[in-house]
């Protein structure tokens, strides 16, 4: 992974002192609320409802085994011993003191970390596949033009005040995996007819209030452009899109005013004069920075093990991890490794300090001391050879770690909802964990197969639940909380935005919705079909009356 | 003590700033009940009435917005001339509109942009773009909720000086123009990126 030079290491350093002094003034009192806020929010600091919560980006998800020690150990000694990976692959501290926050920053710093751009209107954390760089179905990794584009958007000095703000992914492989359409700007890696590196460009995607796909404004960008087209797309929004209203000022609004036709003119004749500026990309330059993304130092192995064989024929619950929590590597003989941060009962994505120390440990022992985060808000470790995964299965087991749930139902995507966050309308952790007990019977949870279930506390949508195939909702009404539910949502490169299946529910309801739900599919699927597949093919009605009918509500009555 | 950054020091603010008398009431916009605090690009600023009731002195260097200079060009031409005029734009004015208006920018001693909340970025691209696209040469000036911990994003952004909010201490502001010593990206007062600058 990527190491930092003298000029990275400064920057962070240069960062925690200019941090360290604007919390100083805002504790001394010389700024104030409204001053401090837009700052410590370009530092990922929240104040929350009962302590602040700090974000730690962890770039494009990628964390060396010494990173999270240092997690573990910041997590232990500023917070209480936990915390919570993000959709955004991020990590979140939920209880640390305000100031405080300076000097986690300098502990952070010492392993090439940060805070920097994790929240606030600028350009945030981009994103990428969690197996970027092992998968079998990968084109190109996009791993290097990541931190390239991390670079460049790191303190760019005209994009620090956005109007919204503004998030980026890249993604390299055939099926999509990093949610490219529901991003402000959407990269995708694929060889042009030459042979050579382009980029297909999608802007204006996004979750939240106004859930949006976005739409393609380039096929077919040379690689080398990608940070001067980006200065062009978002110098189009800087100058035009809408400050007067923060639930309109995301670049979809401005895309969906203008029209995709004229926001490209407008983008494409601020990238005349950008065009070839010396922000362009060098060979040389993505060059260095693709010298730290290169292939592990991999033994040559056959792509049969006996001994795992062996254990798969011999141990059903080390078959149904291996079947749920490892997939398919482009090296022969490896695997990757899910590590499931979503015991039942447990606030998904949660994970203590003694925890994060078994997994650093595991991607030392196993995986070349590497791990990534992914936005499923599991940990993954890319690299474990096929004669380790027994190990790996029992050492992760005994810290909890090895539920063999992903993809599957109780594989949750959840935001940290109304217990933590100010924001929500309603709590979500709660609603997933009821629902995970629900659907403990992991014969029963095999049985219904590949199933997303996303779970956000408020429109702001951090919980992806639009492109959930079960997508919940927390809506406030009348001061109390409720649950709207959708179907039909998907991740992708069929990506779909879920339809509201009727009047929403409460808490205790829930678990008997979801339900209700698998009981159509189940009763209506075919021999192949997913839980998505059946919802696209039958459509919402079905699922729709079963639910209202048992819960003796009209579905009609809205 | 002057409040003005110019080049990286303090110095004295010889420019008046001449502004539009407010006639009446001005109407407070709402939202879903929330006060509107941004105008939206190629907004109003100032109404005919205010423009044509503004009172520009006859001598001395002034800081005129940009309508009310549109509409005295003729009488200002001069003074313009003699270096005695500035153009103040805000950042809700649509710049190409403005530079359609205007045959040499550099004929203005100074341009000022006017930022009226610190979290309206569209100040920077203006700068950027009165540097990079209209070749403004002359003094490139901040001025409104100018705090320190824009200097440095308004520096690379074009800008070589800097009114500080009346209540804010300017020498102090003066520090964070050196926040980072090498930036990541190439902007206006460098364009080369990191890597281009030093063998990384």
């Amino acid at each position: 992974m990527y190491k930092y030079d003298a000029i990275d290491q400064q920057i962070v350093n240069e960062r925690v002192a200019q941090y360290r002094d604007q919390t100083n003034r805002y504790l001394a009192g010389e700024l104030s609320e409204d001053e401090f806020r837009p700052l410590r929010l370009q530092n990922g600091l929240y104040i929350q409802r009962h302590a602040p919560m700090l974000r730690i980006a962890v770039p494009y998800g990628m964390l060396s085994s010494k990173q999270l020690h240092k997690l573990a150990a910041i997590a232990k000694r500023y917070d209480k011993g936990y915390g919570h990976f993000s959709t955004r692959q991020n990590l979140q501290l939920n209880w640390p003191k305000l100031e405080d926050v300076p000097e986690i920053l300098a502990e952070l710093a010492t392993v090439e970390m940060h805070a920097i751009q994790t929240s606030g209107n600028c350009i945030r954390n981009i994103t990428t596949d969690q197996f970027a760089g092992v998968a079998p179905d990968e084109v190109i990794d996009p791993r290097a033009m990541a931190e390239v584009m991390r670079q460049w958007s790191t303190f760019h000095p005209e994009f620090a005040l956005l109007p919204r703000k503004f998030k980026i992914a890249v993604s390299g492989t055939k099926q999509d995996r990093a949610i490219v359409q529901a991003h402000d700007i959407g990269m995708e890696f694929y060889k042009d007819e030459q042979g050579k590196t382009a980029i297909r460009v999608w802007v204006g995607g996004g979750l939240g209030r106004t859930p949006i796909l976005g739409t393609i404004i380039c096929e077919h960008l040379e690689w080398q452009h990608a940070l001067t087209y980006c200065e062009a797309i978002i110098r189009v929004y800087n100058l035009h899109g809408r400050r007067d209203n923060a639930y309109k000022a995301r670049i979809k609004i401005l895309v969906k005013a203008l029209g995709i036709d004229e926001f490209k003119k407008q983008v494409e004749a601020e990238w005349l004069h950008l065009k070839d500026n010396p922000n362009t990309i060098t060979e040389a330059e993505l060059a260095r920075v693709a010298k730290h993304f290169e292939a592990m130092p991999y033994e040559n192995l056959p792509a049969q093990d006996a001994s795992f064989d062996a254990a798969i024929a011999s141990n059903p619950a080390f078959a149904a991890w291996i079947k749920r929590c490892t997939h398919p590597h482009r090296q022969a003989g490896y695997r990757a490794v899910t590590i499931s941060l979503k015991p039942h009962g447990h606030p998904p994505g949660d994970i203590t300090s003694e925890q994060m120390d078994v997994v650093a440990d595991l991607a030392d022992a196993y995986s070349f001391g590497e791990l990534r985060a992914s936005h499923e808000q599991n940990l993954i470790l890319a690299d474990v050879k096929l004669s380790d995964l027994f190990a790996v299965w029992e050492k992760a087991r005994s810290a909890g770690l090895a539920t063999p749930n992903i993809g599957l139902l109780t594989d949750i995507i959840c935001c940290p909802g109304g217990d933590f966050c100010s924001l929500a309308n309603a709590k979500s952790i709660p609603i997933a964990e009821a629902i995970q007990m629900q659907f403990d019977n992991l014969d029963y949870l095999h049985d219904i197969g590949d199933l997303e279930l996303n779970i956000s506390g408020c429109m702001n949508a951090c919980g992806h639940h639009h492109i959930g195939h079960i997508g919940i909702l927390g809506v406030d009404k009348d001061g109390s909380e409720w649950y709207q539910v959708t179907i039909g949502g998907k991740q992708g490169n069929d990506a779909s935005i879920g339809t509201v299946i009727g009047p929403s529910f409460s808490a205790e309801e829930m678990p008997g919705v979801v339900q209700r739900l698998i009981e159509v599919y189940i009763q209506q699927r075919t021999a192949e079909e997913r839980f998505i597949d059946t919802v696209r093919r039958i459509g919402v009605a079905p699922f729709k009356g079963h639910v209202y009918a048992a819960n003796g509500k009209e579905a009609s009555h809205v | 003590m002057s409040n003005l950054i110019k080049d990286n020091s303090i110095v004295a603010d010889d420019w008046v700033r001449i502004v539009p008398p407010s006639l009446g009431e001005e109407a407070v916009r709402k939202q879903a009940g929330k006060v509107v605090l941004f105008k939206l690009t190629g907004e109003e600023t100032f109404t005919a009435e205010q423009i044509s009731a503004t009172q520009i002195p006859a001598t001395g260097k002034v800081l005129v917005p940009f309508t009310v200079w549109r509409a005295n060009k003729d009488a200002l031409a001069s003074r313009v001339s003699q270096g005695e005029v500035g153009l103040l734009i805000a950042t809700h004015e649509a710049i190409e509109d403005v530079m359609a208006e205007i045959k040499d920018i550099n004929a203005f001693a100074l341009v000022a942009v006017y930022v009226e909340r610190f979290a309206d970025g569209r100040i920077f691209s203006i700068g950027n773009l009165l540097r990079t696209r209209y070749g403004f040469k002359n003094e490139l000036r901040a001025i409104g909720d100018v705090l320190r911990d824009q200097l440095f994003f308004l520096k690379r952004s074009g800008f070589n000086s800097f009114l500080i909010r009346a209540d804010r201490n300017a020498q102090e502001a003066l520090q964070s123009l050196k926040d980072f010593s090498e930036p990541y990206q190439g902007a206006v007062d460098n364009t080369q990126p990191a890597w281009r600058r030093v063998n990384r």
